[in-house]
């Protein structure tokens, strides 16, 4: 496989093939019988079409489910309109509990957005710190980075759970807000953005002019880190709105639930009181609404992260 | 080490004098980076080293309680007991073959599946390549647990229009039919990971140079074949990494399952490790147990980057690129 790989590319754009080159075959690009181009280009797009729709049905199904009251949920029918149910279904959302929902709502952003915002800073200090400056222990420090990269957060949370409750600091908030602070990923990629986008020969500018490391870093190295903080920031979003398994081992006190575990708990509750699938339908859809808003915007962040982190 | 992005991450910050040469700042620099890097290094220690040492602490050591459970607590030390009893627990030994079971159609699964796509997104062959990208990638964009209960739902008799519209055509699928629990869990983490995963490949695809897909377009080679002989052989890289977090994911398997094991009763409260862990610690309060088992996983998934990282390494090396 290989062999074919080099022998190939060592023929840099010469027209004359190769004596072992097969003359039959098509050049891609290259106009063959309009017949076969046109199929192949039906089947490509048919599968990413099949794919597209494997990925858009299921959430199809929520928006519509949604907007059905519990009987046309039950028989899947969903396109009576005389049914349209989705304000009496919001309504019963925020009723229930004396809403209980819009605390899981605030909880869940202040998690994710408070715990983002600051673990992204964090992040990318260290990945800056990491790139620009010299210090002893640094490569077993980054190596310890690359290390907890890889430990699934599972596997740490229930010593993380006795080391709260021996500080008393298990079921309160800084027991879910403290751990997704840490992002060792995020580090990762903070060094590989510092790296790129902020050039020595800045900083050394604004060194000449006075400025001290930590002054450079503020206003100079953070403001050029902008995209990378944002990339930072919006994984690890996700990352704490998806948090499902920390707040379960932390809390237990309702009021502190995000929408993960709230939603989890309307789902134990539901074969008993079906009342609470309509609550699940609806409370489930507007849960995932910020992110999804979010990727959709901030697409060529994520996107530079995707790549950052996974090419090469 | 450096599993995660070798290539790049080496290029990017190997090169030692990268730091600025600060002759006059010594001491303003070292100051800089106690400051900036202190608090990631308290987040390490406190949400990853601490607990990693307390758990292994506590795999050592058994708790008894006096009376029904409710009585003081009698800690003694326990050697290796904790994890004999790990490994001998049927219970145990069964969530591991769940997890190789899932593991086995998952992540073949999903690498092939988005390798095909963002193949074929590369090829030039798709209309609207942007948006249909996107458009896939937005089911990763949903919480774990919101995806389970959508698709929990569709697997649901009575209320599922996916089956309504299967038995209308007389095909009777049981998604929760036991032999059935395996697929319809990786068909949900597929329906999750499959965009997120094109979109890796797909940026990984683009970074070949054109004038290596042109020399092959040049020698006569076709779509497929440069595909496959070329532009897969050249992403090696990155499939490696893509399957190291797939496999290290698919070994915290926990959300999926343990919302399924509210639907049916054929997923029981140790269904994969994870739930094991959870069900020790929480509802036996067998906390030695758990962290017993907490620190095999550990160990697991160390031992595989480990593996996975000396591997890569390897091959690229005698690839000579």
């Amino acid at each position: 496989m290989t062999s074919t790989t080099t022998t190939t590319t060592r023929v840099p754009g010469g027209s004359a093939p190769r004596p072992g080159a097969r003359r039959g075959e098509r050049a891609p690009g290259r106009p063959g019988a309009p017949g076969a181009r046109w199929s192949s280009r039906a089947v490509a797009n048919l599968v990413v079409a099949l794919s597209a729709l494997y990925a858009l049905l299921p959430l199809l199904w929520l928006v519509l489910a949604s907007a059905a009251d519990t009987q046309a949920l039950f028989a899947s029918d969903f396109f009576d309109f005389d049914d349209f149910a989705l304000a009496d279904n919001v309504r019963a959302l925020l009723a229930e509990g004396d809403g209980i929902y819009l605390r899981w709502y605030g909880n869940s952003l202040l998690y994710a957005v408070g715990g983002a915002a600051v673990g992204a800073l964090v992040s990318v200090a260290a990945g800056y710190a990491f790139d620009k400056f010299e210090f002893t222990g640094k490569r077993q420090l980054f190596a310890l980075v690359l290390v907890s990269v890889m430990v699934p957060a599972t596997v740490l949370a229930l010593p993380m759970y006795l080391l709260a409750s021996r500080v008393a600091m298990a079921n309160t908030v800084w027991s879910v807000l403290v751990p997704v602070l840490f992002n060792p990923f995020g580090v990762y990629l903070g060094r590989l953005f510092s790296a790129a986008y902020v050039p020595n020969e800045v900083l050394e500018a604004a060194r000449v002019d006075g400025a001290g490391e930590l002054r450079s870093f503020w206003s100079v190295g953070l403001r050029m880190l902008g995209p990378g903080y944002v990339t930072v920031f919006l994984f690890q979003l996700t990352a704490i709105w998806n948090n499902f398994f920390l707040p379960l081992v932390m809390l237990s006190d309702e009021a502190l639930y995000p929408l993960s575990l709230g939603l989890y708990s309307w789902n134990a509750a539901a074969p008993i009181n079906p009342d609470y699938y309509p609550l699940m339908v609806i409370g489930s859809l507007l849960a995932l609404l910020p992110l999804v808003v979010a990727f959709l915007l901030l697409q060529r962040f994520w996107r530079s992260g995707l790549t950052a982190g996974s090419v090469k | 080490m450096s599993a995660l992005a070798p290539g790049r991450a080496r290029r990017a910050a190997a090169p030692v004098p990268t730091a600025v040469p600060a002759a006059p700042g010594r001491r303003s620099q070292r100051a800089a980076t106690a400051l900036l890097l202190g608090p990631f290094t308290v987040l390490l220690l406190t949400v990853f080293v601490l607990p990693t040492l307390y758990a292994v602490h506590l795999s050592f050591f058994s708790t008894s309680h006096e009376g029904l459970g409710f009585g003081n607590a009698r800690t003694a030390f326990a050697g290796l007991r904790n994890y004999a009893a790990v490994l001998d627990d049927p219970s145990f030994v069964r969530g591991v073959g769940v997890t190789l079971l899932y593991a086995v159609v998952f992540i073949p699964a999903v690498v092939a599946g988005a390798l095909v796509l963002a193949l074929l997104f590369d090829s030039g062959l798709v209309r609207a390549r942007q948006l249909s990208q996107t458009v896939l990638f937005v089911p990763h964009a949903v919480p774990g647990i919101i995806g389970t209960v959508i698709w929990l739902y569709l697997y649901t008799p009575g209320i599922s229009p996916v089956l309504g519209a299967l038995e209308d055509v007389s095909l009777e699928v049981d998604f929760l039919a036991l032999d059935m629990l395996v697929p319809s869990l990786v068909n949900i983490a597929l329906w999750s990971g499959l965009g997120y995963t094109t979109v890796i490949f797909f940026a990984a695809l683009r970074a070949i140079p054109a004038d290596v897909i042109e020399a092959a377009a040049v020698d006569g080679a076709g779509r497929v074949r440069t595909a496959l002989r070329i532009k897969v052989p050249m992403i090696r890289t990155t499939l490696t990494t893509v399957v190291l977090f797939t496999t290290i994911g698919t070994l915290q398997l926990f959300t999926e399952p343990m919302l399924l094991s509210k639907a049916t009763p054929l997923v029981g409260p140790r269904y994969t490790p994870n739930m094991y862990i959870f069900d020790a610690a929480f509802t036996r309060n067998n906390y030695g147990l758990a962290a017993a088992a907490s620190v095999l996983l550990l160990v697991v998934c160390c031992a595989l980057s480990y593996a996975v990282t000396r591997a890569t390494a390897d091959r690229s090396g005698k690839a000579g690129s």
